[in-house]
């Protein structure tokens, strides 16, 4: 049959494309064309009148900014102390509560209830618990246990260590959840065997429960991973930065060449520093994909 | 050990611990244990700051300075929830809160289900192409979008700027390829006889879509909700550079600018203020909220 507008008509082409316009057009305009103009951007100098291409310059000036080393120091330190304490934690946690016969609902809506707080709140609120001074809520705490007030937000060493408590604080409920679904699918055939063979609790723990859910544990450590490397809420609301640029983040940086100064931003050298970031990132994503398709269709 | 196990009941939701092990001494009086640590901490670290919250919300900044961690305020401040309310005009950036947070549901809902039912049960030819690239911007981190999609705001490619403009945060809010997924693979799942039955019927694709598919399709819309909701609700960079006219902005960019600005008992009346609509919406919704958390809700750009 030959196909024209009126054959495309009747087979419902029209109202095909009726349902299918608003995801293309929002996608067009919000998505699609901004990614494609960032790699674009990334090679001009512009200050939205005039643009210009030039080259690597982008590039070689952000690899130049004595800044970025620092950034990429301090983003990786909260990435790895975010994994410290924010990976066993909730592992722990949720293997405890999974154990819980009743109550369950009620253990998981407490373990959530901080994800729910809005960050910014939460982080407002902490800055108060973290006031260095004698009477600062932690260090009341802490003066319980003999232990002296400590500078929390305003020493170079643990600031960062204070902002990864908190984040670590505001998301464990998170991944509390996701575990404890995770559990629920481990076989107990598996547990029935390793008692079988004499198992001790903390064995059936250590050679059934972990190792059934390291599918589990590797995605949430990409995701983190993921989430860690574009961190900017905690240290810019927290500390801006400070003190001396020791919780400055790769994204704070990408925040200040483009939008700290009012009188318009360095764009080209904010979007090649993301471009530089994302590419690191899709690399992760991309084997965070493949890894649960594999998953998923086993 | 085997012999013991055999007179054990069949156990099939079972965890770590059998029933066995569960009625041994030292496992019992350990999970006694467990239970009393596990609860107390999750309700100090989970309920604490939100009491806490609660309570410096109605104390004297005074008091509150003093004795930050006295149980009971010396004397309760009603004063201060009405002073954020009225004075610091919360209650402007309330609204303001409330209507991001609606627009973003809705526009996200619109796009998700629009989309999820043409790439899975209307599929025209040209579905596959448009499914990966809906697909692709997973890969992409929200990172690379910071800069380009602000420009596009400013200059977008029909009309005037956007700024301090709602739909500057509805439309971005609502490209979001996760709903997307999500939605098709619920709407795959679908029994396609049922679509059959309602073709034979002589039921359109809209008659289809809006009287078969979506009231069957009420549990992922629940989660698609939540997740719109909640991410509005906590989003700060965003609306930050978007709507920079403190007039329409909400709480959550807001609150850090009058901290300054305000005494500390009224700052932190305001910050409890903030709390009340997405703790009301949990509570009210539990079950949703976990359903959607263990469905992924750390999956974010």
């Amino acid at each position: 049959m030959k196909r024209t507008p009126l054959t495309w008509f009747r087979g419902g082409g029209l109202s095909n494309l009726l349902f299918l316009a608003p995801m293309i057009i929002v996608f067009a305009v919000f998505s699609w064309s901004p990614i494609i103009r960032s790699f674009v951007m990334s090679f001009q100098k512009t200050n939205l009148i005039t643009t210009q291409w030039v080259g690597l310059d982008n590039f070689e000036n952000v690899l130049s900014d004595p800044l970025l080393g620092t950034a990429i120091v301090n983003t990786l330190y909260f990435a790895v102390l975010a994994l410290i304490f924010g990976f066993p934690v909730p592992l722990l946690l949720a293997v405890l509560m999974s154990e819980v016969k009743r109550g369950k609902g009620l253990y998981s809506a407490l373990a959530y209830l901080p994800v729910v707080i809005p960050p910014v709140v939460a982080v407002l609120l902490w800055k108060f618990f973290y006031d260095a001074g004698p009477n600062g809520v932690f260090n009341t705490m802490l003066g319980w246990v003999g232990i002296p007030p400590q500078p929390w937000l305003q020493s170079a060493t643990s600031a960062m260590p204070s902002l990864v408590i908190e984040a670590t604080w505001a998301a464990a409920g998170g991944s509390i959840i996701i575990y404890l679904a995770a559990l629920l699918s481990v076989p107990p055939e598996l547990y029935d065997a390793a008692e079988v063979d004499g198992a001790s609790v903390w064995r059936k723990v250590w050679h059934v429960t972990l190792p059934q859910l390291r599918g589990v544990l590797f995605i949430m450590l990409i995701l983190q991973v993921i989430a860690t490397a574009q961190v900017f809420l905690e240290p810019f609301l927290f500390t801006g930065g400070g003190p001396n640029n020791a919780t400055v983040t790769v994204l704070m940086l990408i925040y200040r060449y483009a939008f700290q100064n009012s009188l318009g931003g360095n764009y080209g050298e904010a979007t090649a520093l993301s471009v530089m970031l994302a590419i690191v990132l899709a690399v992760l994503s991309f084997v965070y994909f493949k890894v649960t398709e594999r998953w998923s269709s086993n | 050990m085997s012999t013991k196990r055999a007179d054990a009941e069949p156990d099939v939701d079972r965890g770590v611990l059998s029933s066995y092990d569960r009625r041994r001494g030292s496992v019992r009086a350990g999970m006694s244990l467990v239970h009393v640590l596990l609860l107390g901490g999750l309700v100090i670290a989970g309920l604490g700051p939100i009491l806490w919250l609660a309570k410096a919300a109605v104390t004297s900044t005074a008091d509150t300075i003093t004795q930050p961690i006295a149980l009971w305020p010396n004397g309760i401040d009603w004063a201060n929830l009405a002073q954020a309310w009225f004075e610091v005009h919360i209650d402007q950036y309330f609204l303001n809160t409330v209507l991001l947070a609606l627009g973003s549901w809705l526009f996200s809902l619109f796009i998700a289900t629009t989309a999820g039912y043409g790439l899975s049960v209307l599929r025209p030819k040209y579905a596959g192409i448009l499914n990966a690239a809906v697909l692709a911007t997973l890969f992409v981190p929200s990172v690379v979008l910071l800069v380009p999609l602000y420009l596009t705001i400013v200059h977008p490619p029909v009309g005037h700027s956007l700024l301090n403009n709602y739909l500057a945060v509805w439309l971005p809010a609502a490209t979001n390829a996760f709903n997307i997924l999500l939605v098709k693979r619920f709407f795959d799942n679908l029994p396609r006889e049922v679509f059959e039955a309602a073709r034979t019927d002589g039921a359109g694709p809209f008659r289809l879509f809006w009287s078969i598919v979506l009231p069957m399709s009420r549990p992922i819309l629940g989660v698609v909700s939540v997740f719109a909701i909640i991410a509005s609700l906590k989003d700060y960079l965003w609306p930050m550079l978007v709507l920079p006219d403190p007039a329409v902005q909400p709480l959550g960019v807001r609150l850090p600018a009058i901290q300054s600005q305000v005494e500390l008992d009224v700052f932190l009346a305001a910050l409890a203020i903030s709390t009340v609509i997405p703790i009301v919406l949990f509570l009210a919704f539990q079950r949703v909220f976990l359903r959607s958390a263990g469905l992924g809700g750390a999956v974010k750009g």
